[in-house]
């Protein structure tokens, strides 16, 4: 049964999603259409969350690829178990090869990795395949194949057709451009930084026990630290570890307490040059301005 | 229904209007933006545009212009039936076609920090006592002239294809070496388990796996200001060679900003290549920012374009006319992205050159190889030294 856009929209705020105002029609036509959703956006913005929350939502299992450079089929689709391999050729010496064969290649010697794992799940799963633009180019075009077919060919065995087919979502940083066929086929969603409001409500929802007075001076803070030229621009994961130090150091109100805040920028600034940019000063300035 | 017919033509409308802005728009995407329509989420313009805008964008550009171009279409009917968003510059008053069709204009170079030419005559240069090649020998001639001296316009378009030739033969050395690797590093058990079935398990022949190696990727930086103005032409050229030639390759133009020119350059054919960079580049030929270009590029585009496999090729004579300092940490940023960064300084090859001027110096400390380029046969000498990575 689909479900409607504002039932997305509440239900990612029920799991702790506090989801910007496209998301959810975005999210919806995932369903409708059945294409994958790409995300696009800065590191720290929250684009991996997205698809944990969706899990949430839908009520089931997330599966995870981790992308990295030299990503290839034997660690993103299936594997075969070597070892055991080896060791039932052993067990069965003497026997006829064929039989050996048929044993030794069977799904009980099978390691599925994600992708497999994903298309043979009973209830269809969500598949993050995160920072998509680090794995090279043929795996994209690996990815594509599968993304369009959702079966899979394994020489041995014979092919594997999808079970349910997974709602997939793939995150990119743009460290590489991807190529315009995987572009086509997705759902395109870019995630900027949080709006200040939207910010607050994250931290309020994520931050159990802070009083709204503090997540409104970390939002602003962390606002105004934005728009310094940072090497590195704090993401929400950063927001979050700065107000529960804050909170855990009792600090209720950052005007009174300017040494608390600047010793706990270690939270948000996690470079050595962005350190000595945001002096004591800076960071007193910006506490005033908020508190 | 004609409600419904009426509707899928307009849709049919907005398609185009799409793809004449720059959208990847397919068939498949056309037919599922008419599910789109005939569902809940048509009721409301915002959730329409929401909904398409998921749908036809493909990267952050597209993204950003969507609105604009629905609330053109849709909400402004016949205001503008073609919304002009995609950046399409007016002309400068110099372009790199005229420069290319001009040849080798005729004068100094005009900017003020120029430095006094002394060994006037590129045949002294050192590289013309090895120059022992055979083959054509006008082609050789060419090789050794000042890209400065070449004056008709059948010469320089020779002096483009030897230096489009040149792109294809770096390429074709890099994976050539890659080929020449023999022994594998890994084992490859799923082939070695296989071999084994008929040894009675037993794995006599192991099979290894080669790791597979990729050419390089190469960046292009090119100053495109009035001291380089005598060069500008060749080098987009060369830079068009290797457009086409490598399989990963990045091109950008800066003078006092920077500009991608890399779609532009992929065009197969060279004077329309020429055209679509003509209308990218308004400014060429004026003065010089190099560290504001160059930190633009460390901050917009460096992490998509640089890895660890890519040479960088920045082609300047290092005349910065921006604010000390900036050039410097803009180079120290990008040396820590790539792999190797080679600058190519045409006066390099004049005789009695020495890289006093401010930005050259500041940038040095981080140059893996500082090499001329003035010349065909000094770029074919940089064919070592890539070959090597």
């Amino acid at each position: 049964m689909p479900l409607t856009r504002d039932q997305i929209a509440e239900r990612l705020a029920a799991v702790g999603y506090i989801a910007d105002r496209d998301l959810a029609t975005a999210l919806l036509l995932m369903d409708m259409l059945s294409r994958p959703l790409l995300i696009e956006g800065e590191a720290g913005v929250g684009k991996t969350e997205v698809a944990k929350a969706l899990a949430d939502v839908h009520g089931t299992n997330l599966i995870r690829l981790q992308c990295y450079e030299g990503l290839d089929q034997s660690a993103a689709l299936y594997e075969w178990n070597y070892q055991r391999q080896l060791l039932a050729i052993k067990a069965r010496e003497g026997a006829d090869a064929e039989d050996i064969e048929a044993a030794i290649f069977s799904e009980r010697f099978l390691l599925a990795r994600p992708l497999l794992a994903a298309i043979r799940q009973d209830t269809a799963p969500v598949l993050l395949i995160d920072e998509i633009d680090r794995a090279d180019e043929e795996f994209e075009a690996f990815l594509l194949e599968l993304l369009s077919d959702f079966q899979v060919s394994i020489p041995e065995l014979g092919t594997i057709t999808a079970r349910t087919i997974p709602r997939v979502v793939l995150t990119s940083n743009g460290t590489r451009e991807l190529s315009d066929a995987l572009r086509r086929r997705c759902l395109y969603h870019h995630l900027d930084y949080p709006t200040q409001d939207r910010e607050l409500r994250i931290i309020v929802t994520r931050v159990p026990g802070i009083a709204v007075a503090l997540a409104r001076q970390v939002a602003g803070m962390v606002a105004a630290l934005r728009r310094e030229e940072l090497a590195k621009v704090p993401g929400v994961a950063e927001t979050l570890d700065w107000a529960r130090a804050l909170l855990g150091l009792g600090v209720a109100d950052v005007g009174d307490d300017p040494a608390a805040v600047f010793e706990t920028l270690a939270c948000v600034l996690k470079t050595q040059e962005d350190r000595a940019r945001i002096s004591r000063e800076v960071i007193g300035r910006i506490a005033a301005r908020v508190a | 229904m004609d409600a419904g017919a009426a509707m899928l033509a307009r849709l049919a409308g907005f398609t185009a209007t799409l793809r004449d802005n720059g959208f990847l728009v397919g068939l498949a995407e056309a037919a599922d933006a008419a599910r789109v329509l005939a569902s809940p989420l048509a009721a409301r313009p915002a959730w329409l545009s929401a909904s398409l805008r998921a749908l036809f964008s493909a990267d952050a550009d597209d993204w950003k212009k969507f609105d604009e171009v629905f609330a053109a279409y849709w909400l402004n009917r016949g205001v503008k039936r073609v919304t002009k968003l995609s950046g399409a510059a007016p002309k400068g008053p110099r372009t790199l076609r005229q420069l290319a069709e001009s040849g080798a204009p005729s004068g100094e170079p005009q900017a003020a920090d120029s430095p006094q030419r002394q060994g006037d005559d590129a045949n002294t240069n050192p590289a013309d006592r090895t120059g022992r090649r055979e083959g054509a020998s006008r082609a050789e001639l060419l090789a050794r002239t000042d890209f400065r001296h070449i004056a008709d316009p059948e010469a320089l378009a020779a002096a483009h294809d030897a230096a489009a030739r040149l792109a294809s033969v770096l390429r074709t050395r890099l994976t050539r070496r890659d080929r020449a690797k023999k022994s594998g590093r890994r084992l490859d058990l799923r082939r070695t388990i296989h071999r084994s079935i008929g040894r009675g398990g037993t794995p006599l022949d192991l099979v290894r796996r080669q790791r597979r190696t990729r050419p390089l990727k190469l960046v292009v930086l090119l100053d495109a200001s009035g001291s380089m103005s005598l060069y500008t032409a060749v080098f987009t050229r060369f830079i068009h060679g290797a457009m086409q030639s490598f399989r990963a390759a990045d091109a950008f133009l800066f003078h006092t900003r920077l500009v991608q020119i890399s779609d532009a350059m992929r065009d197969a054919n060279p004077q329309r290549a020429i055209d679509r960079l003509s209308l990218l580049a308004e400014g060429v030929g004026g003065g010089t920012r190099i560290g504001e270009s160059l930190a633009q590029f460390v901050r917009w585009h460096a992490r998509r374009t640089l890895t660890s496999r890519t040479v960088l090729m920045i082609v300047s004579d290092g005349y910065d006319t921006g604010e000390p300092g900036v050039l410097g940490a803009a180079m120290a940023a990008l040396h820590k992205r790539c792999r190797r960064i080679v600058w190519l300084n045409p006066m390099l090859g004049w005789e009695g050159y020495a890289p006093v001027a401010r930005g050259m110096a500041e940038a040095l400390p981080h140059v893996d190889l500082f090499a001329p380029a003035h010349n065909l046969d000094s770029l074919r000498r940089l064919e070592p030294y890539l070959a090597k990575l």
